[in-house]
């Protein structure tokens, strides 16, 4: 009996008051009144683009002559223009391609941004030798490849799909890099005196603490992704939304050009979405 | 009765080489540039036994016991573990830190499962956890996540996780430093409590007299000299009486005050 009693001093009771003592950390403050309601949240955030849609719906209202028809598309007319190109099959062969262009170029970009970051992070060797050349070449102004990406690899997929890797590198290569380097010494040391090497140091402590901001560094690598695209396809490209954008400016067409430009806004923000999803599981996960 | 049984329960999962080691300090010297912190430093500690290292905070304390557990590398001297020669993260020794430094994304069981010792069957890891979490009664509390459990429970978890390695020598680093006064004296029985269970040797690093006069065997005080940069041993007392020990014992009340006396606390100030 006394030995059990030694054994066991924290009484479930002290236990249950160490626990109260120990829960008002780390938690999120709770949502309160209608916006606890996610039904409101989502007709909340739906206001200013209806609002906007409206404003737009009654600037162009034909006959009413406030925009001029050749300085602004109509709603409609922006609708009928896609289910025109739509038969055509345009809209979708554009929309498959340079979806297929961000997806590939981000992929690549996003590994390489990976693995970069990883090397910077982890080794001082790779942090002197790369980190200087990689600060310059991120330097440099997106657009400035272009000419020599298309002089290099001519009009074709692989220069477009090349920028986007360019665009979706940087912003994994810094924050991977910048959170190894914040990893917790005290869990890393830990991870060294229970036995692990370096690569069970890194799948045990490293990997696991900068999950969080590798997820924060893929969505604004797929924003990038998006923005380098866009650069890539009105520079040169006979297909995709960015190619949209650019035939519509020199044939004048602005209902094209509104919905390459609302095409890309749905398709960034999908995209985001999906990866939003994971982040917010990695983040729960992994913290 | 329950504490023997899992006793029987934890020697029936050893994996052969949980027999408490002796430890050997010898001539060890540690300097920092050419800043000395510790200085000829000799120190041997018999199986199973429990030494505190006393000092004031720069005193070196922190220092030795990062060189017994290999985390950091003696500038003179040696230290052995049962006669091999520590030369980095040694297999035999464990060590609990003063900041439990759980893994947040773990569970408490996983935690404790960390320590397991690399090769171990899953089968045997698993139990191996239960019996060790029972230990330190956080049974009810595998499936939480650090940020769930209080200060204390972490630290306890830590305790399982350095013992989950089945060591030969366990190493604590102000251990129950930053947990507030009750929480600590509860902390130091349950140590008694898991060591009779679970026997191993133990150098407690501490700047609470009241703590190496609980738990220590021997109390090791670490201290500089006047025209000395680099600490050495000043003193070394044998706690008198079997544990667990009365806190308010006279004979202790006068160690107590010898002890504070040698870390620079004249007896008549308080």
């Amino acid at each position: 009996m006394t030995e059990s009693a030694t054994l066991r001093p924290t009484s479930a009771a002290a236990d249950a008051a160490e626990l109260d003592a120990a829960r008002p950390r780390g938690r999120r403050r709770p949502r309160r009144g209608a916006l606890a309601n996610p039904a409101v949240r989502v007709a909340l955030g739906a206001l200013i683009p209806l609002v906007l849609l409206g404003i737009w719906w009654a600037l162009t209202i034909p006959g009413a002559a406030i925009v001029p028809p050749y300085r602004f598309a109509s709603p409609l007319a922006v609708w009928q223009a896609g289910v025109d190109l739509a038969e055509r099959g345009e809209l979708g062969r554009f929309a498959a391609i340079s979806l297929q262009r961000v997806l590939l170029g981000f992929a690549a970009g996003a590994a390489l941004g990976l693995v970069a970051g990883g090397l910077v992070g982890l080794s001082r060797l790779f942090e002197s030798l790369l980190g200087p050349f990689l600060g310059i070449v991120r330097a440099v102004p997106s657009l400035a490849w272009v000419p020599l990406l298309i002089v290099w690899f001519q009009i074709g997929e692989q220069s477009k799909v090349i920028l986007v890797a360019i665009g979706a590198f940087f912003p994994v290569f810094t924050t991977v890099s910048l959170a190894l380097h914040h990893v917790d010494r005290g869990l890393v040391e830990v991870a060294r005196a229970f036995g692990r090497r370096t690569l069970g140091t890194f799948l045990s402590v490293q990997l696991p603490s900068v999950l969080p901001a590798v997820f924060t560094g893929l969505r604004l690598a797929l924003v990038q992704a998006w923005l380098f695209l866009v650069a890539a396809e009105l520079l040169g490209a006979s297909m995709g939304l960015g190619f949209l954008l650019s035939r519509g400016q020199s044939n004048g067409r602005l209902d094209h050009i509104l919905l390459a430009i609302i095409l890309l806004a749905v398709a960034g923000k999908l995209t985001d979405s999906v990866l939003a999803l994971v982040q917010r599981w990695a983040a729960r996960r992994w913290s | 009765m329950a504490a023997v049984e899992l006793g029987d329960r934890l020697a029936g999962l050893s994996l052969g080489r949980s027999t408490p080691a002796t430890v050997r300090v010898t001539g060890l010297g540690r300097a920092f540039g050419d800043r000395p912190v510790l200085e000829g430093v000799d120190l041997e500690v018999a199986p199973g036994e429990i030494v505190a290292i006393l000092g004031a905070s720069g005193s070196g304390k922190s220092t030795l016991l990062r060189i017994v557990g290999g985390l950091d590398a003696a500038t003179a001297g040696t230290v052995t573990i049962d006669d091999h020669v520590v030369a980095g993260i040694d297999d035999r020794v464990a060590i609990g830190f003063q900041e439990p430094r759980l893994l947040p994304w773990r569970t408490v069981a996983d935690n404790v499962a960390y320590g397991l010792p690399s090769g171990i069957a899953k089968d045997a890891g698993r139990a191996r956890v239960a019996a060790l979490l029972e230990l330190v009664g956080l049974d009810d509390f595998a499936g939480h996540r650090p940020r769930a459990i209080s200060g204390g429970m972490a630290q306890r978890t830590s305790l399982a996780r350095a013992l989950a390695r089945d060591p030969g020598v366990l190493l604590l680093d102000e251990p129950f430093g930053a947990l507030d006064a009750l929480t600590r004296m509860r902390m130091q029985d349950l140590l008694l409590g898991v060591l009779d269970t679970a026997p191993t040797t133990v150098l407690l690093v501490t700047h609470d007299v009241e703590e190496a006069l609980q738990v220590a065997d021997r109390v090791v005080l670490l201290g500089t000299e006047p025209d000395r940069a680099g600490a050495r041993i000043q003193q070394i007392v044998t706690v008198p009486g079997a544990r667990p020990r009365d806190r308010g014992s006279a004979e202790l009340a006068e160690l107590r005050a010898e002890l504070l006396a040698g870390l620079g606390i004249d007896r008549h100030a308080h």
